[in-house]
């Protein structure tokens, strides 16, 4: 059995599965409950200034019979008084002593705010501090959550204050809802946090009622731009990620992946692409925290099947292998073979291909079943065949390279090699 | 041993004639089913559907809550899709072709999906296609059964004058009174017909029977052109000694009987014997049993493996409780004038392959008596051979003769469904008249 155990600047949990700053953390009776399931860790739904909710608060969108791809929300930080919040805090971090208690903050915008609030944080014993910088909504109106993280220097400023004030580690959490995470996770390593955690939710309209035409979620007869997350967001994150793990300046710290994660399989994506641990929260608004016992079993079987005892073994260890496009071998070539045997005559895959590829597929019609079949020398290997198909294994991907040597763009162009000509 | 009627309590009767296939219960249950359909491309089902319903098609519309498209999209092809939902052998058709078979999965329940979409729309009178101005053309058709008015909405739709002549009371045809009463209600049976009707410019006429009261020639005159779709009789003669015997009945009878008096004023045998393997006799069988008969024994000369009923229509019969004597020809029926007393049967082999590619039945002399009191023969039916010939429009054993578009040897005579293939099931029928109907627009229109 493989050993789960994480340690994040020091903070130890027993697995790197934490509850990211949301509902399901906001009081102590939540989070109890989570690590009575065996949740590694959590962290502490925002405080700061006082906020009250409204209601409704959640919408979602729905994908075929699946509920919940993507869950979106208008829900503010913590709308409880702060004391509560930090005697609960306290409580809990001297009743599970082995998890971690991370809590996060978005003070007011000033020095003194951010010092107070983190003496307070500080008294409860807890053993880290995340910094919201991505609230994407309601916040952001008074120039907190994403107003921060969406401009470096801003953020530089704040995280600056904080580190003057805090004796635990500090994660910077940042937002998605710019053109790159790098700038503002530079702006926050550079000003001394000592980790950072990505991606907070993605502004959205999750969809209109085609009945009354008011976008959702509806408050009374109105909505506003709300947080994306779920399983929708996960390839955003992952790239989003990957960012921050190929820079020079951000890759200095350790990462809490965010944004999506539903399986162990997601959290072990988030690891091999640089994450040390990974936050929770749409997967549990949906079923629960009992979702913990596959989440670790997974992970560890998954590990030992590869090999890896301890999950500093494979953090990161898919990073390198993304580069940029230009680098790309042009010699790799890629056919698609469609297994007889498998073949259950559906379509699907020469549907794509007529219609959106490159016509490589070929049909003898039958009655009441076609017979397909790929015609290798037009096939560019584009995997659309393959990604389409509803049966495992039927459609392989064959290499056939045009060349045995790496070639890559430039020096395609340098050599004046022939393009297309149909 | 009687023949009898009410045997059954009222309750007895509803639950025993209640939906076989019962509707999804809600959107959500529909939803679970459509959302696995796959989307074919050239889909099988599509191709094994004889009236080419683009399946995929409306089990997609379903999935976004565009119901009327979805509807829209198996009237288009099919006017009869609500019925054919409830009583087309999909086992070896549609859902028999489904690639999830291939995984070995059970296949999409399409006729569930298609039964979602159509009720509504049949029930809430949804009018999904707009009629044509008038062309001042006037089409007689021959029968009011699936292929009578699969023709007459095709051509109604293209602003034709329809006149539909039924022999019956009611619409409908085999759909109204052949087919077991749990498969299709008389009720849903009337909707349908006045759902179909509801486009407007089609005029039903009952009580007028070719032969009797109508001559094709009169029709010939007054229409510009005649469509005949009226079917086939009674069940084919058993040409057996005892025949007569008061008890021997004819399967299609006991049925329409079902079907057009109500459960209780059918008498049914304390045990009975039905002749022959197909959806008639499955019908017929598993009915007796439901009308209260003590046993119900199904005598058929061949073995499973040539039986023409599905699978799925076998085991109904078994699950009410039927036997099955496979290997097994009637020789003569045994009684006096006071009714049934048993069935001889001749025990059978099979032997070298007949014309149709099955195994033939041999008799191997010993025989087999079966203690009844009612026969029912259902082993095929008869053509109106009388009014074929003498309308002389070709005697193929008793059907008409029919070229490319349905056209018979007389100009402007078209016919199709039963009375042509000499007894398919429904979904056949409707694809006929659906394509003479266009036949017909062609010649009259040109």
């Amino acid at each position: 059995m493989a050993d789960l155990t994480t340690d994040f600047l020091g903070i130890k949990s027993p697995n790197p599965f934490w509850l990211a700053s949301a509902p399901p953390t906001d009081k102590k009776i939540n989070v109890l409950r989570a690590f009575e399931a065996g949740w590694g860790g959590v962290v502490w739904k925002t405080l700061g200034s006082q906020v009250k909710n409204v209601s409704s608060r959640y919408s979602a969108v729905d994908y075929h019979n699946s509920r919940v791809m993507g869950l979106n929300n208008i829900e503010l930080i913590s709308d409880r008084p702060l004391e509560m919040n930090l005697r609960e805090i306290e409580e809990c971090v001297r009743l599970f002593p082995d998890r971690a208690m991370i809590v996060s903050l978005m003070a007011d915008n000033d020095r003194a705010s951010w010092h107070d609030l983190i003496h307070k944080v500080e008294d409860t014993g807890a053993h880290g501090l995340e910094l919201n910088f991505g609230c994407p909504h309601g916040m952001t109106e008074r120039g907190m959550g994403a107003a921060v993280g969406q401009d470096p220097e801003i953020a530089r400023m704040v995280v600056e204050w904080v580190m003057e004030a805090a004796t635990i580690p500090v994660i910077t959490k940042l937002t998605p809802n710019v053109h790159s995470v790098v700038p503002t996770g530079r702006a926050s390593v550079e000003a001394g946090s000592n980790a950072l955690s990505l991606i907070n939710t993605i502004q959205s309209v999750t969809g209109v009622d085609l009945d009354t035409f008011i976008p959702n979620p509806n408050v009374a007869g109105m909505s506003t731009f709300g947080g994306y997350c779920g399983p929708a967001v996960k390839p955003i994150a992952l790239k989003m990620l990957t960012t921050i793990a190929q820079d020079p300046v951000t890759s200095r710290v350790p990462v809490s992946g965010i944004g999506g994660v539903s399986t162990w399989k997601d959290a072990a994506e988030f690891m091999l692409l640089g994450a040390t641990s990974v936050q929770v929260c749409t997967a549990v608004m949906k079923h629960g925290f009992r979702i913990i016992g596959d989440l670790c079993e997974g992970l560890s079987n998954w590990m030992d099947e590869k090999g890896f005892t301890c999950i500093t073994d494979f953090i990161g260890r898919s990073v390198p292998t993304l580069t940029h496009w230009e680098d790309l071998d042009m010699n790799y070539h890629i056919v698609a073979r469609i297994d007889p045997d498998k073949c259950i005559h559906c379509g699907l895959c020469y549907i794509a291909c007529e219609d959106a590829s490159h016509q490589s597929i070929r049909l003898d019609p039958g009655h009441p079943y076609n017979t397909y079949t790929i015609k290798e020398e037009e096939c560019v290997g584009c995997n659309l065949c393959k990604l389409v198909c509803p049966v495992d294994g039927c459609i392989t991907m064959v290499e056939q390279r045009h060349g045995a040597e790496y070639l890559n763009w430039k020096e395609y162009q340098r050599r004046g090699l022939p393009l297309n000509d149909h | 041993m009687a023949i009898k009627d009410n045997r059954l309590e009222p309750q007895e009767y509803s639950r025993n004639f209640s939906d076989i296939h019962p509707p999804f219960e809600s959107r959500e249950a529909a939803l679970v089913d459509a959302n696995r359909c796959l989307y074919c491309y050239d889909a099988p089902c599509t191709k094994s559907c004889p009236t080419g319903i683009d399946i995929p098609k409306f089990i997609k519309q379903i999935t976004t809550d565009n119901i009327k498209g979805s509807a829209h999209t198996i009237f288009r092809s099919n006017i009869m899709g609500g019925g054919c939902s409830r009583v087309c052998p999909v086992e070896k058709l549609c859902e028999g072709a489904c690639v999830y078979n291939l995984l070995e999965e059970e296949p999409i329940p399409i006729a569930r999906l298609q039964r979602y979409s159509t009720e509504p729309a049949i029930r809430q009178r949804w009018q999904l296609f707009q009629r044509a101005g008038p062309t001042g053309k006037k089409v007689a058709v021959v029968g009011a059964g699936p292929s009578g008015l699969s023709c007459a909405h095709v051509l109604a739709r293209a602003g034709v004058e329809v006149h539909i002549f039924e022999k019956e009371e009611k619409g409908g045809g085999l759909m109204t009174y052949g087919i077991a009463a749990y498969k299709i209600t008389p009720e849903f049976c009337e909707e349908e017909l006045e759902y179909i009707l509801s486009i407007g410019g089609i005029e039903l006429r009952y009580g007028q029977e070719l032969g009797r009261n109508l001559t094709l020639a009169g029709l010939q005159q007054e229409y510009d052109a005649v469509y005949l779709a009226f079917g086939v009789g009674l069940a084919r003669r058993l040409d057996i000694p005892g025949e007569q015997i008061p008890g021997v009945v004819d399967a299609i009878k006991f049925i329409y009987d079902i079907r057009s008096r109500g459960y209780p004023e059918v008498p049914v045998g304390d045990k009975v014997a039905v002749i022959g393997m197909g959806m008639t006799a499955i019908d017929a069988a598993t009915q007796a049993r439901r009308l209260g008969a003590g046993e119900v024994t199904i005598v058929y000369r061949r073995t499973r493996d040539e039986m023409p009923c599905t699978q799925a229509e076998l085991d109904i019969a078994l699950l009410d409780g039927c036997r099955i004597l496979w290997l097994a020809a009637p020789q003569r029926v045994l009684g006096d004038a006071e009714g049934v007393t048993g069935l001889v049967c001749s025990v059978m082999r099979l032997g070298e392959p007949d014309t149709s590619g099955r195994r033939s039945p041999v008799d191997t002399g010993e025989t087999i008596t079966l203690d009844v009191d009612m026969v029912i023969k259902a082993a095929g039916q008869t053509p109106y051979a009388d009014l074929v010939t003498g309308c002389g429009i070709g005697d193929n054993k008793g059907r008409i003769t029919v070229g490319e578009g349905g056209s018979t040897g007389l100009a402007y005579v078209f016919a199709g469904g039963d009375c042509v293939n000499g007894g398919k099931e429904v979904v056949d029928a409707v694809q006929a008249g659906k394509e003479t109907a266009s036949a017909i627009l062609q010649l009259i229109n040109s």
